[in-house]
């Protein structure tokens, strides 16, 4: 194998991890708030097909991230209001914002079916980018840089900031927090909406970094194992980069398997059904791995009744 | 003026059952101004998603065949979510229905007699309840959320599909078409109503629901499924085991949702196609809570929820409104009604500002 096939196989697996990546660092701040939005692929789908809009008809990608990370905060925001101020189910308004979403994106999209944008390139000149390793590290997309930041600002955010200590503390115990004065549906309704963003940037991954045209159902499903990633990684930013490019690795394999035309006897529908495959045996294995406590938030998933 | 919440002493039941009713109402109201605003007829879309398949009998064939695997799944689904399991795979565990009873249909081609298409639909059955194993087996044994396990195999049966019918079970004589071949006579349901497209899956339905409403309103199951949902805790206590209703809830939606797709195969396909996929699955959930989990409130749910699937293909060819939109129209059904499960618990009371100042 030549360093530049080496190279450009990672790059491929870095690309492809990126959006469960942003997606997955969204989520784990909800989560770590005690709200479970299980609306992910929704939003990601949302986010996908407003990128793709705005970028084919403004030419400028940097306005397309921008409009599809207000779109799906703002469709976070129905899911708030339902789960947070009417204390709606979570898991069935997370599920009826992933059919929205999924409705939405195949409307909107309807217009953009065939038609093709750039890729969103490298930020760096060309010429930076010649010897193989320094294509490791200039050649990847915009989207990527953000994607490792992001990684670093939320461990820190939630490491190292006061913000940061009152959403695990709403996260844990929303009761005590609201005692000491803390808004705990405050509190939630921000982390979803950074969620909401997050989930719509992954979103803006696919058009413009992975597949650039539009097509019904882009996001294949990548929103639900960004779920699973959170809890793969236990709701540890840096064990989520490493998980997301464990499931990169899975759909890089299945990408070569597809474009050289050799899927080693094995059918290529068996590559297609791995990265779902992987996401159950990973869930199998990190429950196997824990003992006993679980590492989610105490209050995942449970509406907030102060006083009733 | 302010507006104050109250909660009620006991859940009113006026409200249960006014809920999904005014749920549908507000769509269609809100959908009408919404598509307006972005370009459609907006009242004619609404017309011909909720009044057209109403109106028009020749339509009304159309009804039973739709709402029939959406109330079958939805009763499946409810039992499980009363029970707080949260099976949101059906979709795969009714591929996995289809292509059991395909996998028998292809097996006994040479055959005939009345045996077949009740060996088909058991193996429907089975093949469903097969797909529900895995999340079953997960989330008992090593406490694996089965929201993600049973929409995974959803992805995975979807690959598993395309597998069979590009590969060893496509048709030799199909001119390279993707499919199955044809299913023989005895291998076919057969229909109800002579003239129509409206096959023994109607009335198997029915009975479906009436089964589950007994079951849930008369057996210790029933009423085990409803304390492990409400309290678990006060179940384990009194005996019940958690992790025998969460097998029961998982391999019942599994059956069920297996039961819908050899109906389906058998019935308006008559063959095993790609495009076997329908949805039918994920709109199930959505029928599942509009019937307020309630096998009696499903059949209305799933015919209510028919209406909008078949308005939503009249509208496609009337006024061009795309397949998309009917979706859209489903979620704003579901986000309606959950938002207006809080009257179910409180009061909305209207209080002068005086006495707000009062009270706080």
């Amino acid at each position: 194998m030549s360093a530049d096939l080496i190279v450009a196989i990672i790059i491929t697996l870095i690309g492809a991890s990126t959006p469960i990546l942003i997606a997955a660092l969204g989520e784990l701040v909800v989560e770590k708030s005690g709200v479970l939005n299980l609306g992910v692929e929704g939003m990601m789908l949302i986010g996908a097909v407003i990128a793709f809009a705005v970028t084919y008809t403004s030419g400028n990608p940097w306005l397309g991230i921008v409009c599809a990370a207000i779109a799906s905060a703002a469709a976070s925001m129905i899911f708030a209001f339902l789960t947070l101020t009417l204390s709606a189910n979570q898991v069935a308004t997370g599920l009826a914002l992933t059919i929205f979403g999924t409705g939405f994106s195949a409307l909107f999209g309807q217009a953009y079916t065939g038609r093709p944008i750039e890729i969103f390139r490298s930020v760096f000149p060309t010429e930076l980018a010649t010897h193989p390793f320094w294509r490791l590290v200039f050649g990847h997309s915009p989207l990527v840089y953000f994607s490792l930041f992001l990684v670093f600002a939320v461990w820190w955010f939630l490491k190292k900031t006061r913000a940061g200590l009152i959403l695990r503390a709403v996260g844990e115990n929303d009761l005590s927090a609201h005692s000491i004065g803390y808004s705990v549906i405050g509190v939630r309704y921000a982390a979803v909406a950074f969620g909401g963003a997050m989930a719509g940037i992954a979103g803006s991954c696919f058009p413009l970094l992975l597949t650039p045209q539009w097509a019904e159902r882009l996001t294949a499903g990548r929103g639900w194992i960004a779920l699973a990633l959170v809890v793969f990684a236990a709701w540890r930013p840096f064990r989520l980069l490493g998980g997301a490019y464990l499931f990169g690795l899975v759909m890089t394999i299945e990408l070569y398997t597809k474009a050289s035309g050799s899927t080693g006897g094995i059918p290529s529908e068996f590559w297609a059904a791995l990265p779902y495959l992987s996401t159950i045996a990973v869930l199998v294995l990190i429950s196997l791995r824990r003992s006993g406590q679980s590492a989610a938030p105490a209050c995942l998933g449970r509406p907030f009744l102060p006083t009733n | 003026m302010q507006f104050r919440l109250e909660k009620r002493a006991e859940p009113s039941k006026a409200m249960l059952y006014l809920t999904p009713i005014g749920a549908v109402l507000v769509t269609a109201i809100v959908g009408a101004i919404i598509f307006s605003l972005i370009g459609y007829n907006g009242i004619g879309a609404v017309r011909e998603i909720f009044l057209t398949p109403i109106l028009n009998p020749l339509k009304w064939q159309d009804l039973a065949v739709k709402a029939a695997p959406l109330i079958i799944i939805a009763v499946g689904l409810s039992i499980g979510y009363r029970a707080n399991v949260w099976n949101i795979g059906a979709e795969g565990q009714y591929i996995l229905g289809g292509l059991a009873g395909t996998g028998i249909a292809l097996l006994t081609r040479d055959f005939s007699g009345p045996w077949i298409l009740p060996l088909m639909i058991l193996g429907g059955m089975a093949g469903g309840m097969a797909w529900a194993v895995l999340p079953a087996l997960l989330r008992t044994k090593l406490q694996v959320n089965e929201i993600l396990t049973s929409l995974m195999l959803t992805y995975v049966a979807i690959q598993l599909l395309n597998y069979l019918v590009i590969g060893p079970w496509k048709d030799p004589m199909g001119f390279g078409f993707p499919q199955t071949r044809m299913f023989t006579a005895d291998q076919m349901l057969p229909h109800i109503i002579p003239g129509t497209i409206v096959h023994l899956g109607a009335p198997i339905a029915i009975v479906v629901a009436l089964i589950a409403w007994f079951v849930m309103s008369r057996s210790v199951f029933g009423y085990q499924v409803k304390v492990v949902g409400a309290a678990p805790h006060a179940a384990r206590y009194g005996g019940f085991s958690v992790n025998r209703t969460i097998w029961l809830a998982l391999l019942t939606s599994g059956a069920l949702a297996g039961l819908a797709g050899v109906l389906e195969v058998a019935g308006p396909f008559g063959r095993m196609v790609p495009s076997f996929p329908t949805n039918y699955g994920f709109t199930a959930i959505i029928v599942a809570f509009l019937g307020r989990l309630h096998p009696i409130g499903i059949i209305f749910a799933g015919l209510a929820m028919a209406i909008a699937v078949v308005g939503g293909e009249v509208a496609q060819t009337t006024i061009q409104l795309p397949a998309a939109a009917v979706g859209i129209f489903q979620a704003m059904m579901l986000f309606f009604l959950l938002a207006s499960d809080i009257l179910v618990r409180y009061r909305i009371r209207a209080v002068g500002k005086r006495s707000v100042e009062a009270t706080s």
